[in-house]
């Protein structure tokens, strides 16, 4: 069993490249998910990549180095479209957990509740995945594909998120909406973000509105981004409605039901709009 | 690396702990918290659940918190580590620290040290914080005892503390606020919990227990699987227990075993414990031993349970039925003829786990032909015979020393880790240790009784109960424990303090394949004040009474007969609670009224109100207490005192009443405390008896001391007595006496005189219907709560929690508030989010208790109608205060929106149910289109 804790990114590539090994970041999903069973893997902790910390300007839109985390997006400099973003770090966990937690684990991960999965798809976040003969880029909708589940080979890790500046220009406007049964340290029931952008009169030029929890992976719902377009914001609350609910597949279990959690989310969607409009939450 | 792979590579790592360099040469992959503890002996970092769930753990990494036992040890190199123990500098506290002793914040100490990094962190950055800030600082630090007010009132206060300690003037130590007496070492990290204390090189013991909530198994080759495993020593099972393979807390009924022999009967229990060196069980997955399990069907339900043809648990309990309860008086038919209105319900709540911060833990060492057994309990002369009857020695061959108690609020009344340790440490003669890992102590370790009941209720034109019917059966689990206690206790507490014309209470307990149902905080009674206390409301609305009016029309009071015919001619201090009430109630139903006229499309606002009584001590059973209090030939001050300090602040207490008794000041005392050889035996830390059982024994035994030294002068009571490091001094009229100690003879223990006292509450026996004097005092209180509901959600705001509560008196009016708040905070639990399901939420992440940001303002009103048999008229106080907070939080959401609960908890998809019955929300169906 090894541990590795290289300081360049090709040390740690090419250590994917010869065995698997348990990549190690922030360590708020890898022991837990030990529990009080020995760690008989090699682990490949890759803390020690410096250049992989921190959000930047990166080509034609924003990078977050696979080291980020949360507190450090709670304390970076961003557009509004990143407020949903900003919104969930700062209801992962606990402080302690967004300390050293870092966004791109939580997307490795892939819990149905990660709480950054639902602002990052309404950001059209695309996640690069390196590998020691090359690096690919895919959406983040591609790479989560299950409960638990992703795209990401054994060979590979994640080097970065991207976000696209994509947004139509004019005012943008996002939001983030957690519900659980307790202030802090909670698992969501559900959670909605939602990430506009609008004209100079007042319309939605393009919004994004995205499910956690209420699914095996978050999901963007499509057919209400394309119902609010060309819409006044103000009225976007009032735009959505059971049916754009359907693609929504949630369950029973032991947070609430599956009734329970699509029809909160619809209120939480509701919520997020009119908190992009200027009401309140 | 090593040849065969099986073990990482050690490596050294540097840094920096609390300012000093330090290098460790480990596993890197360790967490933080191993090392600190077990490699460092630094134990001040606790261990709540090894999942980043509780906050238990948080140290600061280069300035910010975070949990150490996610944190690999092999980042720490050059980097710089600040933990409990560097607060305390030259062994000075810091403001924080003693902001902590000052407002009362730490009580049971195991969340403590994580409670003070996180907000040391944020009064770094923020001298001065809010209290929405202190809660985002802190909502990662969970805690049990306290509800969090005054340890957020000790953050924010931190920075401008002034230097003055309160002290108590001698013959005032009663009734003062002064800080805990054993805080000191709660706050510098110090305090020794069961995990904290093994012996250098102890073996480490760990259980294999039942993934099936049934199962038949087979062991395999046990023997092999040792010796297979270099730093293995020995697989414990049922053939390996030399007494009994039996133990339980009601001696007749023990029926638990040690290790289940032939098949488990819950998920969880032990079929056999694994014992070897530290470094080999911290490498062994319990996973890897042979051990084969066939799942068998289960009952998970007393529904289940009870139906024809389900399997039987205990061959000697037909029907899987543990007990049946009864109280009746009067003739219930005719008082509900004489209801002018008549309401009922059926009620449910579920398995409540204690989630204590500390997972049990502790251990055993062979003295001889003696064992000793250091852990953390509630019930030190329970283990003791218990763990003797298991070893098969006699009682006086066994030794109990509890370790600082991590929260108990029940469960640890209850063997748990004992017999294992003790076990291993006899049969292999050194010492063994075991630390329960926080899914075990989940999974294993007793709950709160699931409730089903049935309350009928009736009332007539005036509003005067006529009658109630109640039937409350309760999932009592696989074993019997507290079983019985809750049977017998909810019959008697099931009316609340209120006059019924006619009564019947049954109870019924009933075995499943579930951990077993014990002791929690009531025992019982939270459950049945559910139904009571919201079916009241129902009662009142349709009377047209309000609902504090209702309560006091029916109020029990001095004089008047209780459900079981008792009568106490003083200290019913019920009417008086809901008085004090009064004037908040109005002031709060007339600002939601207004509220929710200004805002009608906004949150409804709502409040609530609910009475309890409890009664103290054992129903209708002997549960003395001894206290001893000696001076010694230098003249130092002994108070022998017994009653467990589960942070309920016994120690503290005791000695406050026994100063007062004496004539002495409180910080002339020295505590020994719950040490089996040593103290006598102060019964358990349960039933809310401690204050009132143990503090008249600690009274008598001042008394008596007294006594025997105005005796050594021939001086009145009226004297005053001062001892110095030569002498007695008895001063009186202007005159003193001197008793030089050289000239008293001194006992084998040093001893020149000895106070003793005992104290055992009258009671009488209840006949078949449930009537006599099942106890000497009861406790009383009503609570009201303010709040709002977010009707399209379902989800509840607290706003405000007022607290009355009749404790006869305060002997600590801080420490009593302590329990008053947190008994709050865990009826909002059970009220909002806790419910135990075996198998799934054994962790602290599915199971949820509150956090800093869910217990809302509490004012506590103290209302002291004094008991003419308690210590200065005190009564007791930790299990009343969770009692009534429940059913007034469902009784303001019903004010606030007309929905009603009757399934808790009342999670938000519950209340949008309730709230849709009660003709909110309308009903969006998705149309799929």
């Amino acid at each position: 069993m090894r541990y590795l804790r290289p300081e360049t990114l090709g040390e740690a590539l090419a250590a994917l490249a010869t065995a698997p090994h348990a990549i190690l970041a922030g360590g708020t999903d890898f022991y837990p998910a030990a529990g009080d069973r020995p760690l008989r893997t090699d682990v490949l902790d890759i803390t020690g990549l410096a250049a992989l910390r921190g959000v930047a300007r990166a080509g034609d839109g924003w990078r977050l180095g696979a080291l980020t985390t949360w507190t450090d997006v709670v304390k970076a400099g961003l557009p509004p479209r990143f407020d949903a973003l900003k919104g969930a770090a700062r209801e992962v966990g606990s402080v302690q957990i967004q300390n050293v937690a870092t966004v791109a684990g939580n997307l490795c991960n892939a819990s149905p509740a990660a709480d950054g999965v639902p602002p990052l798809l309404a950001l059209n976040a695309q996640v690069e995945l390196s590998r020691q003969d090359g690096t690919r880029v895919l959406p983040l909708g591609d790479f989560l594909q299950g409960n638990r589940r992703t795209a990401l080979a054994a060979d590979e890790m994640m080097t970065a998120i991207l976000i696209p500046d994509d947004l139509p220009g004019g005012d943008e406007r996002s939001h983030f909406v957690k519900l659980g049964a307790r202030t802090y340290l909670v698992i969501s029931i559900a959670m909605v973000a939602a990430v506009v952008a609008v004209d100079d009169a007042g319309a939605i030029a393009q919004a994004r509105v995205s499910v956690g929890s209420c699914s095996v992976v978050a999901r963007r719902l499509t057919a209400l981004e394309a119902d609010l377009t060309g819409q006044p914001l103000a009225q976007a609350a009032a735009i959505a409605a059971p049916r754009h609910m359907a693609d929504l597949s949630p369950i029973d279990d032991v947070r609430a039901t599956a009734a329970y959690r699509r029809e909160a989310a619809l209120e939480l969607v509701r919520r997020a709009l009119s908190h992009c409009a200027g009401g309140q939450p | 690396m090593s040849p065969d792979g099986a073990t990482r590579a050690a490596i050294p790592v540097s840094f920096t702990l609390n300012g000093k360099p330090v290098t460790v040469t480990t596993d890197p992959v360790r967490r933080l918290t191993q090392v600190l503890r077990d490699d460092l002996g630094q134990t001040g970092t606790k261990v709540g659940c090894d999942a980043g769930d509780c906050g238990a753990c948080t140290v600061l990494l280069d300035g910010a918190p975070v949990c150490a036992c996610m944190v690999p040890v092999g980042r720490l190199e050059g980097h710089d580590l600040r933990t409990v123990e560097g607060l305390a500098a030259e062994g000075v506290l810091d403001r924080l620290q003693r902001a902590f002793l000052r407002f009362g914040a730490a009580q049971c100490g195991i969340c403590t040290p994580g409670m003070l990094m996180a907000a040391g962190a944020l009064l770094a950055e923020t001298p001065r914080p809010t209290e929405a800030q202190v809660k985002d600082a802190l909502g990662g630090v969970l805690c049990r005892c306290t509800g969090y007010r005054k340890i957020i009132q000790a953050v924010m206060a931190a920075t401008d503390l002034d230097s003055h300690t309160p002290q108590a003037a001698v013959g005032a130590a009663v009734g003062s606020r002064i800080e805990r007496l054993d805080g000191n070492p709660k706050v510098t990290g110090a305090d020794r919990f069961g995990a904290d204390t093994a012996p250098e090189g102890s073996l480490v013991v760990r259980v294999i227990r039942s993934p099936f909530h049934r199962a038949a198994f087979d062991l395999g080759d046990l023997t092999g699987f040792v010796a297979a495993h270099p730093g293995l020593v020995r697989v414990l099972t049922a053939a390996d227990v030399p007494g009994r393979n039996l133990h339980g807390v009601i001696p007749d009924m023990a029926d638990q075993p040690v290790f289940a022999v032939g098949e488990t009967r819950y998920k969880g229990e032990a079929v056999a414990a694994v014992v070897g060196e530290a470094e080999a069980m911290e490498a062994l997955d319990l996973a890897d031993l042979p051990v084969t399990w066939t799942e068998l069907p289960a009952v998970l339900t007393p529904a289940e349970a009870l139906a024809e043809g389900a399997p039987r648990l205990h061959d000697r309990r037909p029907e899987n039925t543990l007990m049946r309860g009864l109280v009746q008086r009067g003739e219930l038919a005719e008082g509900f003829v004489a209801a002018a209105h008549v309401v009922e319900g059926e009620y449910s709540t579920g398995f409540i786990e204690h989630a204590y911060i500390e997972p049990e833990a502790g251990y055993a060492r062979r003295v001889g032909d003696r064992i000793e057994v250091v852990a953390c309990t509630q019930a030190p002369y329970m283990d003791r015979d218990d763990v003797a009857a298991i070893l098969g020695l006699p009682k006086d061959a066994v030794r109990i020393i509890p370790t600082a108690v991590g929260g108990g609020f029940g469960s640890k009344l209850d063997l748990s880790l004992q017999p294992y340790v003790a076990l291993a440490a006899w049969l292999l003669d050194r010492p063994a240790r075991i630390t329960y890992t926080r899914p075990e102590s989940m999974a294993s370790t007793t709950k709160r009784h699931p409730s089903h009941i049935t309350a009928r209720i009736g009332a007539d034109a005036d509003g005067r109960l006529t009658a109630m019917d109640f039937l409350g059966t309760f999932n009592t689990g696989a074993y019997a424990s507290w079983g019985p206690t809750v049977g017998n206790r909810v019959p008697v507490h099931a009316s609340g303090p209120y006059v019924y014309g006619a009564y019947r209470a049954r109870s019924h307990a009933v075995h499943t394949n579930c951990a077993p149902s014990g002791a929690f905080r009531g025992f019982g009674v939270p459950q049945s004040a559910v139904a009571q206390e919201t079916l009241f409301d129902e009662l009142a609305e349709r009377l047209g009474i309000d609902p504090l009016d209702f309560r006091l029309i029916n109020a029990l009071d001095n004089g008047s007969p209780t459900v079981t015919g008792q009568v106490f001619d003083t200290g019913v201090g019920f009417k008086d609670c809901l008085r004090a009430l009064k004037p908040h109630w109005e002031r709060a139903r007339a600002e939601a009224a207004a509220a929710n006229a200004a805002h009608p499309d906004g949150p409804r606002r709502g409040v609530g109100v609910a009475g309890m009584w409890y009664g103290c001590g054992n129903t209708s059973l002997p549960n003395p207490s001894t206290l001893k209090v000696g001076v010694k030939a230098d003249g130092s001050l002994v108070l022998f005192q017994g009653a467990v300090d589960i942070g309920q602040g016994s120690n503290t207490v005791m000695t406050q009443i026994c100063a007062d008794a004496l004539g002495l000041p409180v910080d002339r005392f020295q505590l020994i405390h719950g040490d089996t050889d040593l103290t006598p035996d102060a019964g358990k830390t349960s039933a809310s008896r401690q204050t009132f059982v143990s503090g008249k024994a600690s009274y008598l035994a001042g008394r008596d001391l007294r006594a025997q030294i105005l005796r050594l002068t021939n001086a009145s009571d009226g004297a005053a007595i001062d001892i110095t490091a030569e002498a007695i001094r008895v001063s009186e009229g202007g005159t003193t006496s001197t008793i030089p100690l050289a000239g008293l003879k001194a006992d084998a223990e040093g001893f020149v005189l000895m106070g003793q006292g005992t104290f055992d509450p009258p009671t009488s026996p209840l006949d078949a219907n449930g009537q006599g004097e099942p106890y000497a005092v009861f406790g009383y209180g009503a609570h009201m709560v303010e709040l709002a509901v977010d009707t399209r959600l379902g989800t509840i705001k607290l706003i405000k929690l007022t607290a009355a509560h009749d404790v006869g008196r305060a002997i600590n009016p801080l420490l009593v508030e302590g329990q008053v708040e947190g008994g709050v905070a865990q009826g909002i639990g059970l009220a909002l989010m806790e419910e135990f399901v075996p198998g799934r939420s054994e962790n602290l992440h599915d199971y949820l208790i509150p956090t800093a940001g869910d217990v809302p303002e509490i004012e506590t009103l103290l209302i002291e109608a004094a008991d003419p048999l308690g210590p200065y008229g005190a009564k007791g106080i930790g299990e009343q205060a969770l009692i009534p907070t429940a059913p007034a939080i469902l009784n303001a959401i019903r004010h606030a929106t007309g929905a009603r609960v009757r399934h808790l908890p009342a999670t938000p998809g519950t209340v949008l149910r309730a709230l849709k019955d009660a003709g909110h929300a309308p009903v969006e169906t998705p149309d799929h289109g």
